[in-house]
């Protein structure tokens, strides 16, 4: 708390006029840290910072290796993903606790999609009467395209129900998506039978596990997805429109705006991005899983959105605050595993995190 | 600075009920109360005035605990006291009744008033006894006729739920009562009611505190006047002896010479055509509003003109009759096929509909359009900017910088910056409903040039509001609604507030048989 005293331009505490004391190189660290991190955030990479030499020292033969260090990265890169939609829907004054089970149901559409066109593609290119390394370079290509379409569609698909049913049906989006959580995981259960679907496409499934330049393509996916997100919410008028409908949604309707269109565009823009965050998970695992990897990602998005700053009430939140509330869950998630911590204990510090997250955003807005 | 109390104080009383001493409060970079004196006696009404931010509410959240003075001392009844929290102060018998009273709207006038403390049978809650007992409480005021205590809190009228509010005051035992611009949503009529409610609680010995924009209501009302500047207390002066132009001058620190200005600067050509237009809560609206011409719409509260405003830009569909822009025929579906025929529309309550708190002056200007600045889908910052500063500048907008969260400024300011908005889509016709409310006399004044200003470059102006001298002080020509209809248009010229009030309550009038048609007005269709 003392480092970020510093950095702060003093405040007037009694009626006389303040003066700057502090020396030029602290003021000019302190301004350039506001600009690029933003004095909100600056916690956030403290706290960040603090976590990680903790574990460091505690455990440095296991925290700082690259492997577990990557091991973060991949491992927070679908739940980066699922927050940055939900921070977009919360930006937008919604809240969306389905997206979860989007990601599972996605995940489920694209490994059935891939399993149920094996057969007949092969035999519509049978016909084709291609030489054997080529039909199977089309084969692959082809059987990986139908299934990242098939999940990304489910995406947009349940994501349009959502938005649908509060758009139209005028419904409260936490009851909406409560109530659309039991019916995208009891469609992915009844699609799979119940049972995980095996995928065997190398190529397919190098995209949740393969490397370019030595960094996991998740982990790339997930930095293109924050960057263009980020610019879209920041600098286009959509994304501007979405802040002031987040912030006052009456002042919004006489500014012009059409909610509803905008409500329904940022449900299907979040099914989208949790139906790729779908494909990526069954390419990581090799198959489609119904109760998805982590059950708890709505959870963890929820979290890592508050935790970055995100404003329940709409109106206010950024992708950089949410990936370093993702960054400081997954780190400790991972320093729990490392320190050896049960997982039900692992629970409670969870939920702690989250009950943590929501007092510091009262205590922030307080303080103002 | 304090000057020697003179006041009409109903009982001389030598011990004031509550006393502030040399009390300051600070917040950063702003020092919200410096070194205020300040006492009240029972059996007084102190009026506190000042601009907006010149700590008037300051100094009611500290009488109500929800503050704590950083430097001074509180005496009430005799001894020092400080409130941790407002429950504190309730128990000690002071209540602070704000702007939008506090009422649960889903629960019954009666079970407001007996909150916490219902009357029982056993476990049970007496409903019967609540009842009367309610009813008996209103009775005091003669207003258990007009509000039955099984009405839903929900379903009053403003004024009818700060009655409740002072009700539930007293039957706490109030032995000090604040009323934050208590008249600042009713009409006249509904004002007197409750400064008659305001003496008899003084007859009773009751301490009151009346903050309040509206001088006249202050010299008729109070005893003494305590204004603040600043922060500081510049004054206290006997009611009897204050003058309105005096206490702006103390308000203000400055003379208010010639607020209005009215040079005219209409022109020929018709901007808006309103012909037998018909929706919910309006019954065939004729009028037409020229460039450069500022019309304004004058009523009572609930006379249909913010419905008509609503309806004009396109929030509610119309049953029957025509608009036409510079002549055409529009069909307004939404805002935004307002906003494209060249209408805007400040909104009557701007922190609900209006103002978008958690974003910034620029974002709040930029707003409306961003779809102009933008190439391909990416806003121009830099345009952006050169036109948010170009406007907070010309309407001299009091900010740090442009990147201020906007619900940092003051009032007036947050008023300007949503004028800004609407100014920077150059509009051929703005509508303006009640855009001086609580705000300050100096952001009023500037508010008035602003709106002759823009008419002198041709702007088509509607102009709504409650206060009268305003509406006669700045528009050309006066159109009076009463329940939904147009009842009179006055020119400016002739206009005068006895002949608004008197087409504003044309129906009472007749009611009561008394004559309507005395004044030089063009008095129309009334069906």
């Amino acid at each position: 708390m003392n480092i970020m005293n510093i950095l702060r331009r003093p405040r007037a505490v009694g009626c006389e006029p303040v003066v700057d004391t502090r020396p030029l190189w602290v003021r000019r660290f302190g301004a350039a840290v506001e600009r690029y991190i933003g004095a909100e955030r600056l916690g956030l990479v403290l706290a960040l910072i603090a976590l990680s030499i903790f574990l460091g020292v505690w455990e440095p033969g296991k925290f700082l290796r690259p492997v577990n260090l990557m091991n973060i990265a991949l491992a927070i890169s679908i739940t980066g993903l699922v927050a940055i939609a939900e921070t977009m829907v919360m930006i937008s004054g919604g809240l969306d606790v389905s997206v979860g089970a989007i990601v599972g149901l996605s995940s489920v559409c694209a490994a059935m999609a891939m399993v149920l066109t094996d057969a007949p593609l092969a035999s519509a290119l049978a016909s084709l009467s291609l030489t054997e390394p080529t039909f199977q370079t089309v084969h692959i290509t082809l059987h990986v395209i139908v299934g990242v379409l098939a999940g990304l569609v489910m995406g947009v698909v349940a994501g349009g129900i959502n938005g649908l049913l509060v758009t139209v049906g005028r419904m409260n989006p936490v009851i909406t998506t409560l109530a659309t959580v039991s019916v995208f995981s009891g469609a992915a259960y009844i699609t799979t039978g119940g049972q995980a679907v095996g995928v065997i496409n190398d190529a397919f499934n190098s995209i949740g596990n393969g490397r370019v330049w030595g960094i996991p393509i998740p982990v790339l996916i997930l930095l293109v997805i924050a960057v263009v997100i980020g610019v879209f919410l920041s600098r286009t008028d959509i994304g501007r429109n979405v802040y002031a409908m987040g912030g006052n949604p009456a002042a919004a309707r006489l500014a012009g705006i059409n909610l509803d269109r905008y409500k329904l565009g940022i449900y299907i823009l979040c099914g989208l991005i949790c139906g790729l965050a779908g494909v990526i998970s069954t390419a990581r695992t090799n198959s489609g899983i119904p109760t998805t990897t982590q059950t708890d990602l709505n959870f963890q998005a929820i979290t890592a959105a508050v935790l970055g700053g995100t404003a329940l009430a709409g109106g206010k939140g950024t992708v950089v605050g949410t990936l370093l509330g993702v960054l400081i869950i997954g780190t400790l998630n991972n320093g729990m595993i490392i320190l050896n911590v049960q997982t039900f204990y692992q629970m409670v510090a969870r939920g702690l995190l989250l009950i943590f997250a929501v007092l510091l955003q009262d205590w922030r807005l307080r303080q103002r | 600075m304090s000057i020697p109390d003179t006041g009409r104080r109903n009982r001389e009383v030598g011990e004031p009920l509550f006393e502030a001493r040399s009390i300051s409060k600070f917040f950063p970079n702003v020092c919200a109360l410096d070194d205020v004196s300040l006492e009240v006696y029972p059996g007084e009404i102190l009026a506190l005035i000042g601009e907006n931010g010149a700590g008037k509410s300051t100094f009611l959240r500290i009488l109500n605990g929800d503050y704590q003075p950083d430097r001074g001392q509180l005496r009430y009844a005799g001894q020092v006291v400080s409130f941790a929290s407002p429950r504190q102060a309730h128990q000690s018998g002071i209540r602070v009744i704000y702007q939008e009273p506090e009422l649960v709207p889903t629960l019954s006038v009666a079970e407001n008033i007996y909150i916490g403390e219902l009357p029982r049978h056993g476990r049970f809650v007496d409903w019967g006894r609540l009842y009367r007992e309610a009813r008996a409480q209103l009775g005091q005021f003669g207003f258990a006729e007009e509000i039955p205590p099984d009405k839903m809190a929900g379903d009053l009228t403003p004024a009818q739920r700060q009655l409740v509010e002072i009700v539930k005051a007293l039957k706490a035992g109030v032995r000090l009562l604040a009323l934050d611009e208590p008249t600042s949503s009713l009409s006249d009529e509904e004002a007197q009611r409750l400064f008659t409610i305001v003496r008899q609680l003084r007859q009773e010995g009751v301490a009151i505190i009346y903050v309040s924009h509206r001088l006249r209501e202050i010299v008729q009302l109070a005893d003494r006047v305590a204004v603040l500047r600043d922060g500081k207390l510049v004054a206290v002066v006997p009611a009897s002896q204050a003058k309105e132009d005096e206490l702006v001058r103390l308000m203000v620190g400055r003379e208010l010479t010639a607020i209005f200005e009215r040079k005219p600067h209409i022109r020929p050509e018709v901007v808006l055509s309103v012909e037998g237009l018909c929706a919910p809560g309006l019954r065939d609206i004729t009028f037409q509003v020229r460039r450069g011409e500022v019309v304004g719409f004058a009523g009572l509260v609930g006379a249909g003109r913010t419905d008509l405003a609503k309806a004009l830009f396109g929030c509610v569909p119309l049953t029957a009759g025509q608009i036409k822009v510079d002549g055409q025929p529009v069909i307004l579906r939404s805002p935004a096929d307002a906003m494209a025929a060249g209408i805007g529309f400040t909104a009557e309550d701007r922190k609900q509909e209006a103002l978008f708190p958690s974003l910034s002056v620029r974002d709040n200007v930029s707003l409306c359009i961003l779809e102009r600045i933008r190439s391909w889908r990416f806003v121009q910052r830099r345009r952006e900017a050169e036109i948010v500063r170009h406007f907070v500048d010309k309407l001299k907008v009091r900010t740090p910088s442009i990147a201020q969260e906007v619900s940092k400024l003051s009032g007036g300011n947050q008023q300007k910056v949503v004028l800004a908005r609407w100014l920077a889509r150059e509009p051929r016709l703005l509508i303006l409903d009640e855009p001086t409310r609580g705000i300050d006399v100096g952001a009023k004044a500037e508010i008035y040039q602003l709106i002759r200003g823009l008419a002198a470059d041709g702007l088509g102006i509607i102009f709504i509001s409650s206060e009268l001298p305003e509406v006669l002080g700045v528009s050309d020509r006066i159109i009076v609604m009463q329940a939904g209809r147009i009842t009179g248009e006055l020119l400016a010229s002739e206009a005068t507030e006895e002949a608004v009030l008197r087409l504003a309550m044309v129906d009472h009038l007749r009611r009561e048989g008394l004559p309507t048609d005395s004044m030089a007005s063009v008095e129309r269709s009334v069906l």
